[in-house]
């Protein structure tokens, strides 16, 4: 019940991007169109839920214990940045088909805030082992799914006659909020 | 280049925000009101400048292989250093920002002017550069903090302007999230609107 109330919070209630605006970057970037979107969504959720355990452990048995815990940013960003690297050698040596898929799309995710956001929230909120990796499973699937909705609207926007001001960008913006409207009709669900 | 040119570009011709549209995470996250959106340009400005500084001190030593890697050690230090005296003396405002202090670490403005910037040039117009990002940073942000404030509660600043009729308090959803990307999306469009009248 607790993991399922995790679950529906960070999906729904509380989505990464539309409600907490965690990587928004990759949210405008790679949203043109549904199939990057997916591919995008997949290699955060890959990396999430990998890095949020990683930062995790590192926090609780190497930071605390030494009383360094104000290395936290500084550390967490090398391990993420490493991990990403790391990532992709591994997925290039041992699935290449899953490398194809996501190889381009990794680079882009050590700068993705949502990626430091997760690992950073989930001490602010004292979860244990567990929860952080439902919590990081689940804040990814929703960054997936305000991914790949906002691009199927983009896909469409893109046929429309637009405003020359309002055109790319601007119009994009004003979608993306409807879409957070939209979401916020899920508050109070928990 | 002329340092004045140099210190202007970043408030209209390339304001990171509105036109190169970079380190959209703090600028939609922390505007909902003027002083917010304030608070964390200058933190902003704070690590921009001291990081291009440090970069430019350093870039002769460090390999280009490894350089983005130590760029982001640098910057994570100076971010380090912001969120503890932040922390100690701001301690209403670091609430307020909360997660996104530690953020600016995956800022890609700050990274990008450190790579694009301040590893090709000496020290003082990297310093120049940075102040001159910053600044173009925090007004755009205090810019859309000061709408939604506006738009959301009636104040700027906290001061109350009048501007709705007695019993209505504002527009509520400015200040939520779905007013930040509406109310960006405007910004960005009458100020690509001014921009084509002049060019």
């Amino acid at each position: 019940m607790e993991y399922f109330v995790i679950v529906i919070s960070a999906i729904f209630v509380n989505n990464i991007i539309l409600a907490q605006f965690l990587g928004v970057c990759p949210f405008l970037g790679v949203s043109t169109r549904v199939s990057t979107a997916a591919g995008m969504g997949g290699a955060v959720l890959f990396v999430m839920t990998i890095a949020t355990i990683v930062t995790y452990l590192i926090q609780h048995y190497v930071l605390i214990p030494l009383e360094i815990e104000y290395l936290q940013t500084i550390s967490y960003i090398l391990i993420i940045a490493s991990l990403v690297q790391m990532v992709e050698i591994m997925l290039k040596k041992l699935s290449p088909a899953l490398y194809q898929a996501l190889g381009v799309f990794l680079p882009l995710i050590t700068t993705n805030c949502a990626i430091l956001g997760v690992a950073i929230l989930v001490i602010q909120k004292d979860f244990d082992l567990m929860q952080s990796v439902v919590f990081a499973v689940a804040n990814s699937a929703g960054f997936a799914l305000a991914l790949v909705i906002f691009a199927g609207i983009r896909e469409h926007l893109a046929l429309i006659n637009v405003p020359k001001g309002m055109a790319g960008i601007p119009i994009a913006l004003v979608s993306a909020g409807i879409l957070a409207l939209a979401f916020m009709g899920f508050a109070g669900m928990v | 280049m002329s340092q004045i040119k140099n210190f202007t570009k970043g408030f209209i011709k390339d304001n990171p925000v509105f036109v190169l549209l970079l380190g959209m995470c703090p600028v939609l996250g922390v505007t909902t009101s003027a002083m917010n959106g304030l608070g964390m340009g200058l933190a902003t400005t704070f690590v921009l400048v001291m990081s291009n500084l440090v970069v430019s001190l350093v870039k002769g030593f460090i390999p280009s292989k490894v350089r983005i890697p130590a760029f982001i050690v640098i910057i994570a230090s100076f971010v380090t250093i912001v969120d503890l005296s932040m922390a100690a003396y701001l301690v209403d405002l670091h609430a307020q920002l909360g997660l996104f202090i530690p953020l600016i670490v995956v800022n890609c403005l700050v990274l990008g002017r450190a790579e694009a910037f301040a590893s090709k040039n000496n020290a003082f117009s990297s310093i120049i550069d940075g102040l001159g990002m910053g600044l173009g940073f925090t007004f755009a942000l205090t810019l859309l903090g000061g709408t939604r404030e506006m738009l959301g509660s009636g104040k700027i600043f906290g001061f109350s302007l009048h501007a709705f009729p007695e019993g209505i308090d504002g527009m509520l959803v400015f200040v939520l999230a779905p007013g930040a990307f509406i109310a960006l999306g405007y910004l960005i469009a009458i100020i690509n609107k001014l921009s084509n009248k002049t060019a």
